[in-house]
């Protein structure tokens, strides 16, 4: 077996360099090259200030305890993956981004399974990428498990940018305890099939989870998003709000299950999925679901899909604004309400400039990453503060 | 010189004739007041003029600057200067208004091919523009007409007017929703733009607005054709009479 992983285990030299920069906004890297955790291309550990990141065969080895503690279930068949911990008070001031980059000659299965431990009153932002550096048939089958100790605070960003031949499975459940805060901001860029399972566990009461999805597919793309939120324990809030642009015939799957235990009074949960099919051949199944058993709760569903308003087109344009850039700029504004809900504002600037070129159809055209990692376009910035 | 001509002017939507034969001459520096009663077309022309296609024109032409215009797609039209105030402005959740008004006044200048106007003077100009309309300062960050209330949704019409300065401005029914204030603050507005060089068509089926606006001609539409014109005592002699009266002529 071990002789295996090592013949798999690519070499270190061969992801170097790939850093994936976030403009303004400096974070501290944690690679998987090829489902492999990289410690030679991540983030030096004296700089975590005591945070911990290693690979899962270390945690086994040396913090079992403290995943013990933390209720996820440690045992699995997957051996790869990354384990984070972040004490008891701790605010981590500096983002983690997790990279899962894909480099591969030949075909290629990838299995990680990770987990994130934030300790009481402790902070962090979390920013999870998915890269593939050239074109080949990969599939990557990723569970993450992540935990949030009482009055604990996370931010988690997933931003999926593969090759149109690349499947990417996600597992990622997240076990919520009390008075603790979850944001998610899932955006599903590029890749040829995506699907995303969600869970979200209420195991204390008063946490929140403010659930963000955007989903921008093309061609044959397919991106399946499954949302299920436990509301096992009184009093907390849940708010999902997913939105996707479908273009050509591509097909996305939004299934949103909402569980209020008989026993979870004083729940508040939402739910929202909104859609706009730029094309006849793009489908959208929606399944907005909730399934209540007591009566002392607040929830509410919805989905809508829809094409662009032919009103706001004809407006748009009648001020002199061609066709195209009139479609940008609802294209734009459709994403711009989950766009607003990530809070950094580094981050918040690099994700509208990748929407803007993924709206741009420019996403998909370097052959060396999926991503154009140039600097976002500046030309015409307006500075509001002075209008 | 006319700046626009229209020349029997055949409209329907859904074989349901709206236009039944318009004609109409401006000539450059003039205001036009097109009154009538409701569902008579008024709108419909307006749409036309700045080119929405979702109406089928089964006969008639529209020359614009001499130039016949027919073919020429919404955003070439506003381009070359054409201007519709909306009655029912559009919200666009997401929009700014100086987003908008950046990506419209570029891309009428690459239809001239011009470079994009430099960011400083752009903000300038906003500044400049507001004052005409009284905006205030937060209206122009906000998403465009988003929770707007009549009067600013109207202001804005001509506020996004006075940033693109056009040779002809459409206004369809700017005063409906207007309580007396905002009725004399768009009015102004649109009389400071007034130039020897542009033209309005001012449309309104009441005569108040034309106490603010004073017309050159009055044209009434009624049953998709222009049944009468005559100066600005026509407006007087309309809202005396009735709309009934035209019946009879």
């Amino acid at each position: 077996m071990e002789e295996i992983k090592k013949a798999l285990r690519p070499r270190d030299e061969d992801f170097q360099g790939f850093s994936c920069n976030i403009p303004q906004l400096k974070t501290n890297r944690i690679i998987q090259a090829n489902g492999f955790y990289s410690e030679r291309n991540s983030v030096d550990k004296k700089d975590l200030d005591n945070v911990i990141v290693c690979s899962l065969d270390d945690a086994k080895k040396y913090y079992s305890d403290l995943i013990k503690n933390s209720e996820i279930e440690l045992e699995s068949l997957v051996e790869e993956g990354v384990f984070v911990f972040v004490p008891a008070n701790k605010e981590v001031e500096i983002p983690l981004q997790m990279l899962d980059v894909i480099k591969a000659e030949e075909p290629i299965l990838i299995q990680t399974n990770n987990i994130v431990i934030l300790g009481e009153n402790s902070k962090l932002i979390l920013i999870h990428c998915d890269d593939s550096i050239n074109n080949n048939k990969s599939v990557s089958n990723n569970s993450t498990k992540i935990f949030l100790d009482k009055n604990s605070n996370l931010e988690y960003y997933k931003m999926e940018n593969i090759s149109n031949h690349a499947s990417i499975i996600t597992n990622t459940s997240f076990v919520l305890k009390d008075s603790s805060e979850l944001k998610t901001f899932w955006l599903s860029l590029n890749g040829g099939d995506i699907k995303n399972n969600l869970t979200i566990d209420f195991e204390g009461e008063y946490a929140s989870a403010e659930l963000n999805g955007l989903y921008l597919t093309d061609r044959d793309q397919v991106v399946d998003n499954k949302v299920t939120v436990n509301h096992n324990k009184p009093n907390c809030f849940s708010n999902q709000l997913y939105k996707g642009i479908l273009d050509d015939s591509a097909k996305a799957n939004f299934q949103g299950h909402v569980y209020v235990a008989e026993k979870a009074i004083q729940t508040v949960a939402m739910q929202n999925n909104k859609n706009i099919l730029l094309t006849d051949k793009a489908t959208v199944n929606t399944q907005p679901f909730l399934e209540i058993y007591n009566d002392d709760v607040k929830c509410s569903h919805g989905a809508t899909i829809g094409q662009l308003d032919d009103n706001a087109m004809f407006y748009l344009r009648s001020r002199g604004i061609s066709e195209r850039s009139a479609k940008m700029l609802l294209m734009y504004a459709f994403c711009n309400d989950v766009l607003i809900k990530a809070s950094l504002e580094e981050l918040k600037e690099r994700l509208a400039d990748i929407i803007k070129r993924r709206l741009h159809g420019e996403l998909s055209t370097c052959d060396n990453c999926v991503l154009h990692c140039s600097t976002p376009d500046l030309a015409f910035e307006i500075d509001l503060s002075k209008v | 010189m006319s700046l626009l001509e229209i020349k029997n002017l055949h409209a329907s939507i859904n074989g349901k004739e709206i236009l039944k034969g318009v004609d109409l001459k401006i000539n450059k520096g003039e205001v036009h007041a097109i009154m009538g009663p409701n569902g008579n077309g008024k709108s419909t022309l307006a749409s036309i003029i700045a080119g929405k296609e979702t109406f089928d024109v089964t006969q008639g032409e529209i020359f614009y600057n001499e130039k016949n215009i027919m073919d020429l797609p919404i955003e070439a039209r506003a381009a070359e200067g054409i201007f519709l105030g909306f009655q029912y402005p559009v919200e666009i959740p997401g929009v700014s208004i100086a987003n908008f008004m950046k990506t419209a006044i570029n891309e009428q200048r690459k239809y001239k091919g011009l470079d994009p106007m430099p960011a400083k003077e752009f903000l300038q100009l906003m500044e400049e523009k507001k004052k005409v309309v009284e905006m205030t300062a937060k209206l122009a960050n906000r998403s465009v007409n988003e929770g707007f209330s009549g009067g600013e949704k109207k202001k804005n019409e001509i506020f996004q007017m006075a940033m693109l300065n056009p040779t002809l401005a459409i206004l369809d029914e700017t005063d409906s929703g207007l309580d007396i204030d905002a009725l004399r603050i768009v009015a102004s507005g649109v009389n400071a733009l007034r130039s020897p060089e542009n033209s309005t068509i001012v449309i309104t089926h009441y005569q108040r607005l034309l106490d603010y606006i004073v017309p050159d001609f009055v044209h009434v539409l009624f049953e998709g054709r222009i049944v009468k014109s005559g100066t600005k005592e026509l407006a007087y002699e309309l809202e005396e009479k009735g709309y009934e009266w035209l019946r009879g002529l």
